[in-house]
């Protein structure tokens, strides 16, 4: 059966704001899913907490809605216990670059093949407004009291620096573009990361969807102005080919430089690709070689009640 | 009476081979046919600070260490100074001879209330503070002193071999020391070069050396000693009988069990156990490949819990273990479990807290918490285990539980069981059986991952499994597990959820939810790893033609108060024993039964209890004499 963008979509209600840019992330997320034909019962989609924490309901797979901060974690069980399942972690920047800040950096030390998506939005969205880890110093949205106290986190760069494999930016109101981006990252071969710049319309009226189409900066110039460009159309080459030391460096620096671009200009596309660091898979394989054959989830532990573990030698060893 | 009942004590600066030597001991008595229960005491530090390991030797069947040494063997001054007033009035002390003029200064280690409480006693005695002020008191109580220097032995036996390289070896001072013990008490010496070989089975030159300076140490004790006390010549070998550390039970069960995903952060003394699960990864099936346990270490404990629930969905046995701290940070995670019904084993080895507290301590502090952990009403299991032997197989009633109630389940250990090194009787993996509930292996038809049953129990497809498709989320949730706040869905879900508490204890066979071990008059209650002490002390009562019942309670929450209370419906005075300060199982007790209870013996100094002091405790209620509270003390 060939299955088609309708069938990735439940019918549970979408509560977010009008406008809202997450819209856009779970319909480039459902197109991804359909245009790669995984079946439905074959993918998980992990998500955490907030606006974008309710993702998973809306897509018609595995759907496993976790904690605040924590999305990493279940999704890396969930993923080393039956390797054979696709697997996409979800959340907002609040949820993954700040109470899950550890387990990001975590994540990117292991390399295990899965997706991460955040919709970053620089705002916690669903607490009315507070300012989240990409809200940069001293700019103030709607709800906050006065200027942010805080610097940014760089979440392109915290990636790269982690070991995160895959790590590219999206916008989401380029649905075509987020969905090639997904497409990609769920084929990398190890650990992605998707950062989506996602406008909230309700309480971030700093990075608005005018601000990124560069309306602002139209009245001075009659020129294309959206302050989104695509890494793609210059000559920017996110892919390490070799294994080398040096090629690794450089390709890891202009990644974290490219991602401190902001401003007028603001990149999107892939900044960084190794497929040549072992998958945590591989990792594993080499201490079990049957792993990927016989993963947890697939291995039979009793037959017909009574376990079938055969513990006798290691037992015999501790007769006195 | 026992007709050997020996307690053996070795001690040094941690690092030092402590441990590896009362391995070697253990070993050798363990195969001339004794029964062990060795304990070990540590620091919370990697070199330097004073450990010490008991070992209790006996023909009988035996469960907890005494108060009484009757051998101690020391190669380093603060050994002596902190435990030379334990040694019994006919025991001995093997010592190294150069100690003889240290004094307490000296020792750095020994902190400032302990040399206080040191010097008084000798300014009492009118003893200089030195290692020879303390071994003439120990010389008047009819103490045997063994002085030997083990430069001098190890300089004899470079000699012998013509190996100028074994001189300045120290670091087989713990095997001297074994070695002159086991030749002292005239324990056959065969078995010694069997057990270095097996502790040293990896570095086959170190046990070639260290039997060589064994057989030397053994000999010189054999020939320059005077007689002792006790003669441990080996009896009879009890048929099917095991020597065991602390955590093989749980980590054997696990095995066995099925448990294929361990998530695990470093904690004391938890963290043994999952290092042994993947020492031993890859794992033998009966008439199949290989099986595998993949163990992760995380990054905290908060990523433990949620790895271990992650794969669990996928409908593999998975399984954490941690301590306190680390089970503090669980908790939000723990609901979510809750709420989701997802099947987990938390093995919880507790230590002394609170926070950090005594951290390589023992203690029961934490059963209150652990029933009340996590924010909201769901469901959950806290099982305790009373010894090693039982960890095994509770550890597979944990993981059927947490299957067939789809409940988190916490099995609680502690650092007492943790550090105990004993025989017990071979574990039996036929006798463990796997029961997975309602865990599918195939769907039809529309699912619900959360449908309403008569019983209360959905039907649990998992991650990844044809037509399966399910959502889980912390949010109350309807039956596919969609977010809800539907009022009338909401009463029928906790109504759900919470109705597992009740088949659990209908349904949990009594022998597993407590054990009688007589009722009498007076009748302690416990949990966990006082059964042990209670066991022996009951014993010793008994022999003196006092009955004490007892009841261990395994099965904390849900808690079996009928149960519980039909057993102790002829106790006419309850008596509670725990290794905490508030009594916790008293208040449960209390709060479950309605009954009060007449006597707690506490303990919360971190060091195990031992027989003798609950003996003493007992014997004082018995005469009337005890304080409501009895708080015991003993142990360096």
């Amino acid at each position: 059966m060939v299955l088609k963008l309708a069938d990735y979509k439940t019918d549970v209600h979408n509560d977010w704001c009008p406008g809202c840019g997450d819209f856009g992330i779970v319909n480039a997320l459902q197109m991804a899913l359909a245009e790669m034909g995984i079946e439905r019962d074959k993918a998980t989609i992990f998500s955490g907490i907030g606006c974008s924490g309710k993702t998973s309901h809306f897509i018609n797979t595995y759907g496993v809605h976790t904690l605040h901060g924590r999305v990493l974690t279940f999704a890396q069980g969930g993923k080393l216990a039956n390797p054979d399942m696709t697997v996409v972690a979800v959340g907002g920047d609040g949820d993954g670059l700040g109470i899950g800040a550890g387990h990001f950096v975590a994540a990117g030390r292991r390399n295990i093949d899965m997706t991460y998506i955040i919709f970053d939005n620089g705002v916690y969205g669903l607490t009315k407004g507070q300012a989240s880890p990409t809200l940069k110093l001293g700019e103030q949205t709607k709800s906050l009291p006065s200027p942010n106290t805080n610097s940014n986190v760089n979440p392109i760069g915290l990636a790269v620096a982690s070991g995160f494999t895959f790590v590219a930016r999206g916008y989401s109101y380029d649905v075509r573009h987020l969905k090639d981006l997904i497409v990609k990252a769920v084929k990398h071969k190890g650990l992605s990361f998707l950062d989506v710049l996602q406008p909230c319309p309700t309480y971030n009226d700093v990075n608005t969807r005018d601000w990124y189409a560069g309306v602002d900066l139209a009245q001075e110039s009659m020129e294309r102005h959206s302050r989104i460009y695509k890494l793609e159309d210059t000559k920017f080459d996110p892919t390490v080919n070799y294994a080398g030391e040096v090629e690794v460096n450089e390709k890891l620096s202009q990644a974290l430089i490219k991602s401190l671009e902001w401003g007028d200009k603001i990149p999107t596309g892939v900044f960084y690709q190794n497929e040549l660091v072992s998958p945590f898979s591989t990792r594993l394989t080499d201490k079990i070689p049957n792993y990927l054959e016989n993963p947890p989830a697939k291995q039979i532990i009793s037959n017909a009640g009574s376990p079938n573990t055969d513990i006798s030698k290691i037992l015999d060893s501790l007769d006195v | 009476m026992r007709s050997t009942d020996f307690t053996w004590l070795i001690g040094g600066p941690q690092g030092s081979g402590v441990e590896s030597g009362a391995n070697i001991f253990s070993k050798v008595c363990a195969q001339m046919g004794y029964q062990i229960f060795g304990k070990r005491e540590f620091y919370s530090n990697i070199k330097g600070e004073h450990s010490y390991f008991t070992v209790r030797v006996s023909d009988e069947n035996i469960h907890s260490n005494v108060n009484a040494v009757n051998l101690m063997v020391s190669f380093d001054a603060e050994t002596i100074f902190r435990h030379f007033d334990e040694i019994v009035s006919d025991g001995g002390i093997i010592y190294d001879s150069e100690l003889e003029n240290i004094d307490t200064d000296r020792v750095r280690t020994l902190d400032a209330p302990f040399k206080e409480r040191l010097h008084k006693f000798l300014k009492s005695k009118n003893k200089p503070f030195t290692i020879a002020g303390v071994l003439e008191t120990a010389k008047e109580n009819g103490i045997k002193l063994y002085p030997v220097s083990f430069k001098n032995l190890l300089t004899e036996l470079s000699e012998e071999l013509d190996n100028p390289r074994m001189r300045g070896l120290v670091r087989m001072y713990n095997v001297l020391g074994v070695s002159l013990s086991l030749g002292l008490i005239n324990m056959p010496s065969t078995s010694l070069v069997d057990s270095i070989d097996d502790i040293f089975s990896k570095k086959p030159k170190i046990a070639e050396m260290n039997k060589k300076a064994a057989i030397f140490s053994y000999n010189y004790a054999s020939n320059n000693f005077e007689n002792f006390s006790h003669n441990l010549t080996g009896i009879q070998k009890q048929p099917d009988t095991i020597l065991v550390q602390g955590h093989f039970g749980t980590s054997l069960g696990k095995m066995v069990s099925g448990c294929r995903f361990q998530s695990y952060y470093p904690i004391t003394p938890a963290s043994d156990e999952s290092v042994y699960l993947e020492s031993n990864e890859i794992l033998e099936i009966e008439n199949d490949r290989p099986g595998s346990t993949i163990v992760i270490q995380t990054e905290d404990e908060i990523s433990a819990i949620g790895m271990m629930i992650g794969a669990s969905l996928t409908g593999t046995r998975s399984s954490t273990s941690t301590s306190g701290p680390g089970f503090a940070l669980m908790t939000e995670a723990l609901g979510w479990a809750g709420i989701n019904e997802v099947p987990i084993v938390i093995t919880l080895y507790q230590r002394s807290g609170p926070s950090t507290g005594l951290p390589t301590r023992h203690g029961q502090d934490d059963l209150l918490f652990t029933v009340f952990a996590g924010c909201g009403d769901f469901p959950k299991i806290v099982y305790a285990s009373g010894d090693i032997e039982e960890s095994f197989y509770d550890t597979g009633n944990c993981f059927n539980y947490s299957d067939k109630y789809q409940i988190p389940v916490i099995h609680m250990m502690d650092k007492f069981l943790s550090s105990s090194v004993v025989t017990c009787k071979k574990f039996n993996p036929k006798k463990i059986s796997i029961d997975r509930g309602k865990l599918l292996d195939e769907v039809e038809g529309e699912y619900k991952r959360f449908a309403f049953t008569d019983d209360g129990l959905s039907p649990r497809s998992k991650l990844g499994m044809d037509n399966g498709v399910f959502w889980n989320t912390g949010d109350e949730s309807d039956e596919y597990g969609h977010i809800t706040e539907d009022p009338q869905i909401r009463i029928k879900m906790m109504d759900k959820r919470m109705s597992r508490l009740d088949l659990a204890l209908a349904s949990i066979p009594i022998i597993q939810q407590a054990v009688s071990f007589e009722v009498h008059d007076y009748t302690i209650i416990s949990w966990g790893s006082t059964k042990g002490p209670i066991l022996d002390a009951q014993d010793m009562l008994k022999k003196e033609g006092i009955d004490i019942g007892f009841v261990q309670i395994k099965l904390l929450h849900p808690f079996p108060t009928e149960y519980v209370k039909s057993l102790l419906q002829d106790a006419k005075v309850l008596i509670d024993i725990e290794a905490n300060h508030s009594g916790q199982l008293g208040k449960i007790f209390k709060q479950n039964i309605a009954r009060e209870i007449d006597y707690h013996i506490l303990k919360y100094t971190g060091r195990g209890m031992t027989s003798t002091e609950i003996y003493d405790s007992l014997k004082k209620i018995v005469q009337n004499k005890a304080a409501k509270r009895e708080i015991l003390s003993h142990g360096a």
